[in-house]
């Protein structure tokens, strides 16, 4: 995807080129912070699928560090230990990125299922660490990991949508 | 999609080591979480400082965002009873007849229990209100329930502190910071609270399911057998919480016990007192056995 006007485009501004994919995930991780006192797990893990998105959509840019200081960030907003974030979404980084290797080549439909894979891995894993194993919460559970991935594909649009704003990296 | 570009980086060793670098961060990090996760299980409030650093800067923005939302959304109600308000004027005619009965018999029996209480001059610690505080916001994507207030060490809360809603017990004081505290809820799957049946006394306890529901579970086990439509209300003992702030309604039995609804539903709360923690226990007051 090209930026507007081709060849004969403005330099995009260095700022913008790392600021908006950052910012995003961030402001994925800060879905918590909408006023509503939830009785279950209603909204969805909207920091680690921004930054799925962005690691599939451009994996030479998301090194496979970055979910270090994204995760410590989830971590500190979510109600989740600290550390689980960081522990998970490198592990699932990891993971995608040892199957990206493998996939001769990858369209929509790999990138669904590679980030399904990594949302149900970091929540089914975030729930037995922050959760006792008697808690009643694993129908809720399942009910926010399908509308999770569900909710992949939008989010993967919006992500392409602000690569083209920020320009070619 | 092309396929992934060849992620070797050619010849360059500089290129290459900055690579493998990148791989070693990784899993070093990941590791480090390992270990932090570690120490925030065995230890929870480890790491409070750098949450309540964080909601620091959240709470007045879901404040400010909940401000709005909540006005937006009185519209339609303003509306709605602006049109139902004469039927609903005449059915709380109604409903102020029947009350007041009941309220000149409660006033009775209110008048007798202190002049009982005065007789064995039993010494009551006065439930006191530290702060009333918005619930701007909740672990909406955890399967943990906490709720953070907007109100702090500034405004006198510290942890430990019970919280209620006009309507019934909330949970209590977690971790405080400056200006925000983190709220672990009831219905959370690690809120034990100690309860009672208020017909006759009969002690319980009452834990969160994570779902929205509380399990109750009789201290005596046999003697007391709770069902549904028993109202439970805090016993007091074990200190935190003041005794006979609302908590739960039964509603169906389980296999070794009671599924309760809390009376502070979540989806309704917004504003919370938080109120000192009872320290000093009252013994249980001796109640009748059941004719």
């Amino acid at each position: 995807m090209r930026p507007q006007g081709g060849a004969f485009a403005p330099e995009p501004s260095p700022v913008a080129i790392w600021l908006i994919p950052v910012a995003s995930v961030i402001v994925g991780s800060l879905i918590t912070i909408l006023p509503l006192v939830a009785t279950f797990p209603v909204l969805p893990p909207l920091g680690l699928m921004t930054l799925l998105a962005w690691r599939l959509l451009r994996p030479e840019w998301m090194r496979i560090w970055s979910p270090l200081p994204f995760g410590f960030f989830d971590d500190l907003v979510s109600g989740q230990p600290l550390g689980s974030a960081m522990l998970l979404w490198t592990l699932s980084f990891l993971i995608v990125d040892l199957l990206d290797r493998r996939l001769m080549s990858r369209d929509f439909w790999q990138d669904w299922v590679l980030a399904s894979g990594a949302i149900a891995l970091c929540l089914l894993v975030g729930r037995l660490i922050a959760t006792p194993i008697a808690a009643h919460v694993d129908t809720l559970l399942l009910s926010q990991v399908v509308a999770a991935v569900l909710l992949y594909p939008l989010v993967a649009r919006l992500v392409a949508w602000l690569d083209t704003k920020r320009g070619r990296a | 999609m092309a396929p992934p570009r060849n992620r070797r980086p050619g010849f360059s060793r500089r290129a290459q080591y900055s690579l493998f670098i990148s791989y070693v961060i990784a899993i070093a990090g990941a590791l480090v979480g390992a270990v932090l996760l570690a120490l925030s299980t065995l230890n929870p409030p480890a790491f409070s400082a750098l949450r309540a650093g964080t909601a620091e800067v959240t709470a007045p923005v879901s404040w400010a965002v909940g401000s709005v939302w909540n006005a937006i959304a009185s519209i339609p109600e303003a509306i709605g009873s602006f049109f139902g308000v004469r039927s609903e004027n005449a059915r709380l005619k109604d409903q102020v007849a029947n009350d007041r009965q009941q309220m000149l018999r409660a006033r009775a029996i209110a008048y007798e229990n202190i002049r009982l209480k005065k007789l064995l001059s039993v010494r009551e610690p006065g439930v006191e209100t530290i702060a009333i505080a918005r619930i701007v916001s909740s672990s909406a994507t955890s399967t943990r329930r906490y709720g953070l207030i907007y109100a702090g060490l500034i405004q006198g809360v510290h942890a430990g502190m019970p919280v209620r809603a006009p309507d019934g017990l909330v949970g209590r004081v977690l971790e405080a910071g400056p200006d925000t505290a983190r709220v672990l809820l009831l219905i959370d799957s690690e809120s034990i609270v100690p309860v009672r049946r208020t017909k006759d006394g009969a002690p319980g306890f009452a834990t969160g399911r994570g779902d929205g529901l509380l399990d109750v579970k009789p201290i005596a086990l046999g003697n007391t057998d709770y069902g549904p439509g028993d109202v439970l209300v805090t016993s007091g003992s074990g200190g935190i919480f003041p005794p006979n702030v609302p908590v739960a309604k039964v509603i169906s039995r389980n296999r070794d016990g009671v599924l309760a609804k809390p009376y502070a539903s979540p989806d309704a709360l917004d504003y919370a007192l938080i109120l000192r923690a009872v320290l000093t226990a009252l013994p249980p007051t001796a109640t009748e056995k059941q004719p």
